[in-house]
């Protein structure tokens, strides 16, 4: 299948590591990504907390010149792609909102192609099967939680991601890979988001928890589909409570044996590679 | 009394928020509710009590991470998440002092960035919001980190038609 790719800012920067491997595994699941041409930033919290127009302008900016190639738009990272869902949620629904960003914009909106997170295409289109069939190395010692956080999920009627509450597709995907996924209440607890650098300790608190919630549930790693949910828990986790984090394309990449998993694992800041390689699998 | 109330149910557009009974289920979810001044049931009941002046001066609205745990939640579909956007953006438009500053300085160097380069530009984000925050030391050694790691740099990629991202910000600046 063929999709387009909608890196945005933190794939390009600080999680470089999802980017390479979201690409990797695209490739060896026979996705094909053909980069949004000439893509601007979606936003994120800092448009929509101080200017709905221009939170609604910039990422349809970037929809309508997916629109042109009729291809749905694969966004790995959940901020953005909560961004975009939002969008087109506020577009569909805003018939003067709409004339009036198309003509910020200088071109007409359609809505004609889906926005669609990797955890999506690869359980629902691949097929968690086929992903199952594929591996050459279970990750057999891996007991992840997976953390989905706030943004793949809600609001609900905006994502139409999984179940809201308790969400199960990045379980069962580990488990598809070999993994033995850890049963946790906080699948959906926010991280802090943006409060991370300009309220830093409310975030050491909110990440902590997290932590120590996966550990109580025996994990010995948390598997993230959101740069922001990974920078806050790699970054500000305090230093009693670690465990490794990974993003899911990571495990996914290292299960089915492609080349560069220990490189992506080197560029995060806890060290994830001990628990991977004492288990034999990089 | 009633404007404000108006005010803020015309801007959100959806629900009106006197639909909230005050069962007090957003605030109960919020992960954020033990750092704020006013729990968001509460602002609710400022707005429709016309309290704008506490409300747009209170640190709550800033301190919202939009995890959209209370929308998500409420029995009466009222959008918190939404309101505390709408009632952040009163207060910039207001030209208020707002009690959280470095979040709002945040914002800003994050706009900024977007607004010179199409995208993020880590290394002169940071330093904006340093500048911006008066925050010149926090997280320095993590920021050498990342430089290091080549996770941030100044040269990364740019958005080539800067004039349509430089369009969309005028635009949809506030009158």
């Amino acid at each position: 299948m063929k999709v387009a790719y909608y890196p945005g800012c933190s794939l390009h920067a600080t999680a470089k590591e999802y980017d390479q491997s979201v690409k990797a595994v695209s490739a060896a699941l026979g996705i094909e990504l053909k980069e949004l041409d000439d893509w601007a930033c979606c936003g994120a919290t800092a448009a929509h907390s101080t200017n709905f127009k221009l939170s609604v302008a910039l990422p349809a900016r970037d929809l309508i010149s997916a629109e042109k190639d009729a291809l749905d738009v694969m966004v790995p990272c959940a901020a953005c792609f909560n961004r975009f869902k939002s969008t087109q949620h506020h577009l569909d629904h805003d018939d003067e909102l709409k004339k009036e960003v198309e003509k910020i914009v200088g071109k007409p909106y359609t809505g004609s192609v889906a926005i669609r997170n990797p955890i999506d295409i690869i359980a629902n289109d691949i097929g968690l099967d086929t992903l199952k069939s594929r591996v050459k190395k279970p990750l057999k010692g891996l007991k992840p939680v997976a953390y989905y956080g706030c943004l793949l999920l809600r609001p609900p009627e905006v994502c139409n991601f999984d179940d809201y509450e308790n969400p199960v597709l990045l379980d069962k995907m580990m488990a598809a890979l070999g993994a033995e996924p850890k049963q946790w209440s906080y699948k959906t607890d926010c991280c802090g988001g943006s409060l991370s650098i300009s309220r830093a300790e409310i975030v050491i608190k909110m990440v902590d928890k997290l932590m120590t919630m996966a550990r109580e549930a025996d994990a010995n790693c948390i598997a993230v589909a959101c740069p922001l949910c990974m920078a806050n828990l790699d970054f500000r986790a305090s230093a009693g409570v670690r465990l490794p984090v990974y993003y899911f394309t990571e495990l996914v990449g290292i299960a089915l044996g492609l080349q560069g998993g220990r490189d992506w694992l080197k560029l995060h800041n806890i060290d994830s590679v001990s628990l991977v390689s004492g288990l034999g699998l990089v | 009394m009633t404007q404000f109330l108006q005010e803020v149910n015309d801007r959100i557009n959806g629900v009106p928020i006197q639909r909230c009974f005050h069962c007090r289920k957003c605030t109960a979810g919020c992960p954020l509710a033990t750092e704020m001044e006013f729990n968001p049931n509460k602002v609710i009941r400022m707005v429709q009590m016309g309290m704008k002046d506490e409300v747009l001066n209170s640190s709550t609205i800033w301190l919202c991470a939009s995890c959209e745990t209370c929308v998500t939640r409420c029995p009466n579909d009222v959008d918190i998440a939404r309101m505390m956007d709408t009632l952040r953006q009163m207060s910039i438009e207001k030209g208020l002092s707002v009690p959280q500053k470095k979040i709002l300085a945040l914002h800003n160097a994050f706009l900024t960035s977007i607004k010179m380069f199409g995208r993020i530009n880590e290394p002169i984000m940071l330093a904006h919001y340093k500048l911006l925050s008066k925050d010149y030391f926090s997280d320095l050694a993590m920021g050498l980190g990342m430089f290091l790691k080549g996770k941030i740099t100044p040269f990364g990629p740019r958005t080539r038609n800067m004039a349509a991202v430089r369009k969309i910000f005028k635009e949809t600046k506030h009158s």
